[in-house]
């Protein structure tokens, strides 16, 4: 850990060194506290309780482990994204490269957010690696994969995005009908297939 | 049980909100004020956080299908309990403060609900603002006396001064960037968050921040430098530095501050 963060007198923010140990933290049980949220490099804990920050900080000394995580999603997705041409390129892959690099390879939910249903999922491998778009566009349609930086998602609703469009998949990300209505939960393991 | 006749600008069911379900990707949700949806509660003898009407300004018209009591906060008057007969309507209307209203009904709001609770959170698309013709039903919460309560105070017009923790990011700013000068609220507000106009705030880190948590009162810094205070309906996780805290007791008041009016920070 390389610090413990104020976030205000209800909440503090434990910056972790790896994703795997903020899944790590995310699973500890710890009295007095209320809510976490796992971002990418850091563990938001909601408490009022001063001991559970030093709680926090033992832990992570005596180095927290991750427990096993079984759930694994695939996500058939037809690879017809609109900036898939470009991608090719800035990559100097073929566009089946694109698909196949992408297809190839495990994935990790490292964190919820942006909206409701979106997965932040880890993994990607380096050649993807693209930074996003200088403009990012206005709408997105829901159902869309994309790529960014080290990230993959999918957009769960129409919204704005500045990520690089590879596909489309029909299998809703945000359901308020199922439970729970999000596909995806941090620690979740995800793999693309191409239909 | 009440018909909506006019839904005003925009208005929502909303109670204390959901908890410990930022994991799902669902924030908090909850009334924006909730002191004044406690004190509308209080005064029709209800639980602090049963359901109530949030909406905005002044507008929203309901006709009693059945008798039943009323209270509204939020207005900058006394919440007086009032008894509504069938065919009676009330309108809610206030003074120049405050901008949003509430409207208790004895035995709370009645809507679905998800994850503990029966907050419309318009960020993640759970529930939906009320239109004109829809039926409030009311949920048969237990109740106590009715009594008449002060409603919690509201910001002026000449805005209001809300104190501010230092936040996980603070060092990623100039220092005291907040407290210096004065803030705008700007049209472009809404539950998610609301949005200042200032002198816009310089960067020290210019580093790309991996996204983290957000809470409600996490004032975030995006690119143009002019802050935003999150509110309710906040997403669970942001990619800009959070450089302060709005003291929990104080995030009403940046809730309550009108468009084009003044809000300043003091350290906490």
């Amino acid at each position: 850990v390389r610090a413990i963060r104020p976030y205000g007198p209800t909440a503090f923010l434990v910056e972790a060194e790896s994703i795997d140990e903020v899944h790590a933290l995310a699973q500890l049980r710890v009295p007095g506290v209320t809510q976490v949220v796992p971002g990418a490099r850091t563990l938001l804990v909601e408490s009022s309780d001063p001991a559970a920050a030093e709680t926090y900080r033992s832990c992570v000394l005596q180095g927290a482990r991750p427990l096993v995580q079984d759930t694994t999603s695939v996500i058939e997705v037809i690879y017809d994204g609109e900036d898939l041409a470009d991608v090719a390129r800035a990559t100097n892959l073929s566009v089946d490269q694109v698909i196949a690099t992408h297809t190839g390879a495990e994935y990790r939910v490292a964190l919820c957010g942006f909206t409701p249903g979106f997965a932040y999922l880890t993994g990607l491998p380096a050649k993807l690696h693209l930074p996003r778009r200088a403009t990012p566009r206005e709408s997105v349609p829901a159902g869309t994969l994309a790529i960014a930086g080290e990230w993959t998602g999918v957009y769960p609703r129409r919204s704005p995005g500045g990520w690089h469009l590879l596909g489309t998949t029909s299998t809703p990300m945000w359901d308020l009908e199922r439970d729970p209505p999000a596909l995806l939960s941090p620690g979740d393991r995800v793999t693309f297939r191409a239909i | 049980v009440l018909r909506v006749i006019s839904a005003g600008a925009l208005t929502l069911v909303e109670d204390a909100g959901r908890f410990g379900v930022a994991h799902l990707g669902v924030g908090r949700s909850g009334a924006a004020d909730s002191a004044a949806s406690a004190a509308a509660n209080a005064a029709v003898g209800n639980p602090a956080n049963a359901a109530a009407l949030e909406t905005l300004l002044d507008g929203l018209t309901l006709a009693a299908l059945q008798p039943c009591m009323v209270a509204i906060a939020g207005t900058g008057s006394p919440v007086v309990p009032t008894p509504l007969e069938v065919g009676q309507s009330v309108t809610v209307a206030g003074g120049e403060s405050g901008l949003r209203r509430y409207l208790a009904v004895r035995g709370g709001v009645d809507a679905a609900v998800f994850l503990g609770s029966r907050s419309t959170d318009l960020l993640a698309g759970i529930g939906a603002p009320l239109q004109a013709g829809d039926v409030v039903g009311i949920a048969g919460e237990e109740t106590t006396f009715p009594e008449t309560v002060a409603d919690p105070p509201l910001p002026g017009a000449n805005g209001t001064t809300v104190r501010v923790y230092p936040g996980p990011r603070a060092d990623w700013c100039e220092p005291d960037a907040l407290v210096v000068s004065a803030w705008t609220v700007t049209a472009s507000s809404d539950r998610t968050g609301v949005r200042l106009e200032g002198a816009p705030i310089a960067r020290t880190i210019t580093d790309e921040l991996p996204p983290e948590g957000l809470l409600p009162g996490a004032v975030q810094v995006p690119p143009s430098g002019q802050p935003i205070v999150f509110l309710y309906d906040h997403p669970v996780t942001g990619g800009y530095p959070v450089i302060g805290v709005v003291h929990p007791d104080d995030l009403r008041l940046v809730a309550q501050t009108r468009p084009g009016r003044t809000i300043r920070f003091v350290p906490a």
